[in-house]
């Protein structure tokens, strides 16, 4: 670890420990949950219950969340000597984020505004939500309000925190055991509540609907239409040991 | 050429009452569960009227099943692979649930509970998707007998597809019941639509079922099928559909809905096919010609070629067997009296309907029995159900296959009824392609209609039983819901499947000979009640 000297225990637990329990839980919460909980891994969609709102709301939501997503793999994972290495100069890189990820922010408002609004005001979606969905919920609320604070209200109108040189730092360190702590620890309130809230989206992701997000089916693309499915020898599983041991979890029933 | 074979139902329309025994025996067996409220894999629609759900046969606007493209090739009507894929996240052609209906129960206890009074408690309708109040305005049976008919029966989409004007005031008014389960097509297109592989084609008897554990909720298969037979369980978030009820197919008994339908109108047997001509005939350019493009996809189990083609391909000899004394081969290939729903969806369905002929023996009774074939087929041309009507739905418009279902129907009744009664009527049963044996053929299978010959069910191989059972855990499970059927466990897995041989008619309630020294067949004779091991 780069130097432990002037790190509280207090920055430790919450920069480092918590970090890795959040993406141990994160990975053998998904193998556990892929093993045992089959039948719960679905996007659980209310499309059947409600559609016009969701005609704008969801693919507006979703899309911009990808935009997102690819905006934290460059800002975040993708080191800033490298963008210097290709010859992108910072205040380059530093509009382009602003703008991609204003962009972005804006689409993921007013997908979750339609989406907020169908999941609390139209009964027979609120009536299917469940008390993981309502988690779920609300830290990605929190998450990306924040987020939409740093890339609006810090990077497009504000003094422009440069991320690349301290959190992302600290991130990537998580992935090779040398994470600095120092860089997250003298970061912006914002910035660290941010990250502490995907920490706990990753806690929760493998026991969430989130899951589906890992089924999206592109391999559809190369499959035969009709699938044939022959009763394939398998060995019945004995009485009383086959199938789901626990409930389902992210459905509400 | 490869063979497979295909459990398939024909429903003798003629005989349904639209008592709806079908559907509730089925909505107890399978969909008598939370997330399922809404959802009849067996439904009884009135036709004519819009459905269920609301005008599911309106291909333009739900885009189910297949169509052609400028150079004739074979599509989804929902639009490409990679269209599906970029709308995932909101599936534009998806009915919601009010076309459908809002399921809905009541707060019976308000009404037991109730003090002492004079006026008697009443309850309202409650929503089962928010538990709040609600009013009751659409259902799966909301146009039963014509209910409603004056303002909606003429947007059913058979009618709008009509060039003759229907008229339904009282006078000329016509209907019938229309019972529908999933066809179990053999070119799904709700299987071809399933981004996540979760659907599949049974290859041993043709069954389409879902896998719960794969289905992932993407929903295109409900838009995708243009029977609207696969329904999304809105508490699971997986889709479900009509099994044909396999674990009874496997056993070698009749579906529930066969079983219990009191008017002894569906038949169950097999169908053998050939697997690689089923593309090209789904592709046929002219809607119309997919009747006969089907009936070229079947094999003739009796061609001892086939049989022994069949037996080659690992298809069991007492399978082939079946196939050869299939009542629904005989229906739909000898007798050519049944035909299928809808075929210009493409699918390749696999129940098929016989056309309903009682107006027209009344409008026969009405000129006499005596009379000649010309005043027979004259009625049928005028029946009260318009002929384009049927054709619309069986036949994809072309009227002379129904006219001919028809025909052949009412020569049959009124050949054997002259022979009750030792008449000798001035028709000619060539006239429509019929031999006498055909005739008598007909006479048992539609009028008689015995048990055993309705449903010839090959159970499935015993020594494929621990491979059957792994397959029923898989699907299984969706039943093991709060208040499903299946709740309470698998702890009888290992005889489940013995018990239904148990219970298996016997066959000794088939010998009937039904015919006295005249050589006369005497219906009441035959009339046997069905004894055995009832379920």
């Amino acid at each position: 670890m780069s130097g432990t000297q002037g790190i509280t225990g207090f920055q430790l637990l919450w920069w480092v420990i918590l970090p890795y329990l959040a993406l141990t839980t994160f990975v053998i919460g998904h193998v556990w949950r892929y093993r045992y909980d089959q039948f719960g891994w679905t996007s659980r969609s209310t499309e059947l219950q409600e559609k016009k709102l969701l005609k704008w709301g969801s693919p507006i939501f979703h899309y911009a969340t990808f935009g997102a997503i690819a905006g934290h793999v460059i800002g975040i994972l993708i080191p800033e000597s490298w963008t210097h290495a290709v010859g992108i100069p910072e205040n380059y890189y530093h509009w382009f984020s602003a703008a991609a990820g204003t962009a972005a922010a804006v689409g993921i408002v007013v997908g979750i505004g339609f989406l907020a609004y169908r999941r609390l005001f139209v009964p027979r979606v609120r009536a299917t939500t469940s008390a993981v969905d309502w988690l779920t919920l609300i830290l990605l609320a929190i998450v990306i309000a924040l987020g939409i604070a740093e890339t609006v209200g810090v990077n497009l109108l504000g003094s422009a925190y440069d991320y690349r040189q301290s959190v992302a730092l600290w991130f990537r360190g998580l992935f090779v055991a040398n994470p600095d702590v120092r860089a997250i620890a003298n970061a912006p309130l914002l910035y660290q509540v941010h990250a502490t809230a995907a920490w706990a989206i990753l806690i929760v992701w493998p026991f969430s609907r989130l899951v589906h997000a890992w089924s999206y089916p592109v391999w559809y693309l190369w499959r035969p239409f009709v699938v044939y499915r022959s009763r394939v020898a398998a060995h019945p599983n004995e009485p009383g040991t086959s199938g789901r041991r626990w409930r389902s979890i992210g459905t509400r029933y | 050429m490869r063979i497979m074979a295909q459990v398939c139902m024909v429903m003798n329309i003629d005989k349904c009452i639209g008592c709806h025994t079908c559907s509730v025996t089925c909505k107890q067996t399978w969909t008598n569960r939370p997330g399922t409220e809404y959802v009849y894999f067996n439904n009884v629609e009135t036709k004519p009227g819009l459905g269920y759900p609301a005008r599911y046969e309106d291909q333009e606007q739900w885009k189910g099943g297949w169509e052609l493209d400028r150079k004739g090739r074979l599509r989804l009507r929902g639009g490409s692979r990679l269209r599906r894929l970029a709308s995932i996240f909101y599936n534009p052609d998806l009915p919601t649930i009010d076309e459908y209906h809002d399921p809905f129960t009541y707060d019976y206890d308000r009404l037991i509970t109730a003090p002492a009074g004079t006026k008697s408690p009443s309850v309202s309708a409650r929503s089962a998707l928010t538990g709040r109040d609600m009013v009751p305005s659409w259902g799966a049976n909301w146009e039963d007998d014509l209910a409603g008919a004056p303002a909606r029966a003429l947007h059913d989409p058979n009618i709008e597809a009509m060039s003759e004007k229907v008229k339904l005031d009282f006078e000329s008014v016509f209907m019938f019941y229309l019972p529908r389960i999933c066809e179990h097509c053999l070119n799904p297109s709700c299987v071809a639509s399933c981004p996540s592989g979760a659907m599949y084609k049974r290859e041993e008897d043709g069954i389409v079922l879902v896998d719960q554990d794969r289905c992932r909720g993407w929903r295109f298969c409900v838009s995708g099928c243009p029977y609207k037979k696969v329904y999304f369980n809105h508490r699971t978030g997986k889709a479900e559909k009509c099994t044909l009820c396999f674990p009874r197919i496997e056993a070698g008994l009749p579906t529930i809905c066969s079983e219990t339908c009191p008017g002894r109108l569906r038949y169950l047997g097999l169908m053998l096919y050939d697997a690689d001509a089923v593309m090209a005939a789904a592709a046929t350019p002219d809607a119309e010609d997919l009747y006969e493009a089907q009936r070229d996809v079947f094999l003739d189990p009796n061609d001892p070629e086939v049989a022994a083609a069949a037996e080659a391909q690992g298809i069991p000899h007492d399978w082939v067997v079946a196939a050869q004394r299939s009542p629904t081969y005989a229906l739909i290939m000898r007798h050519r009296v049944a035909l299928p729903l809808h075929p210009e969806y493409r699918t390749m369905p696999m129940v098929w309907y016989i056309p309903p002929l009682s107006p027209v023996a009344d409008a026969a009774t009405a000129v006499g029995y005596e009379e000649n074939a010309d005043v027979i087929f004259g009625a049928i041309d005028t029946l009260r159900i318009p002929l384009e009507y049927l054709a619309n739905l069986f036949t994809a418009g072309r009227i002379s296959p129904v006219r001919d279902a028809l025909r052949r129907l009412a020569l049959v009744r009124t050949v054997m009824r002259a022979n009750q009664l030792g008449q000798h009527p001035d028709v000619d049963l060539s006239d429509v392609g019929l031999t006498e044996d055909d005739a008598e053929d007909l006479f048992r299978l539609l009028a008689i209609a015995r048990y055993e010959d309705r449903y010839v069910i090959p159970p499935a191989h015993a020594e494929q039983a621990g491979r059957l059972l792994a397959q029923h855990a898989q699907t299984g499970c969706s039943l093991d819901t709060d208040g499903g059927p299946g709740m309470g466990g698998t702890e009888d897995d290992g005889s489940g499947v013995e018990s239904f041989h148990l219970n298996r008619r016997d066959s000794d309630d088939v010998a009937v000979a039904g015919r006295d020294a005249t050589g006369r067949l005497h219906l009441l004779v035959n009339e046997t009640p069905a004894t055995g091991g009832a379920l």
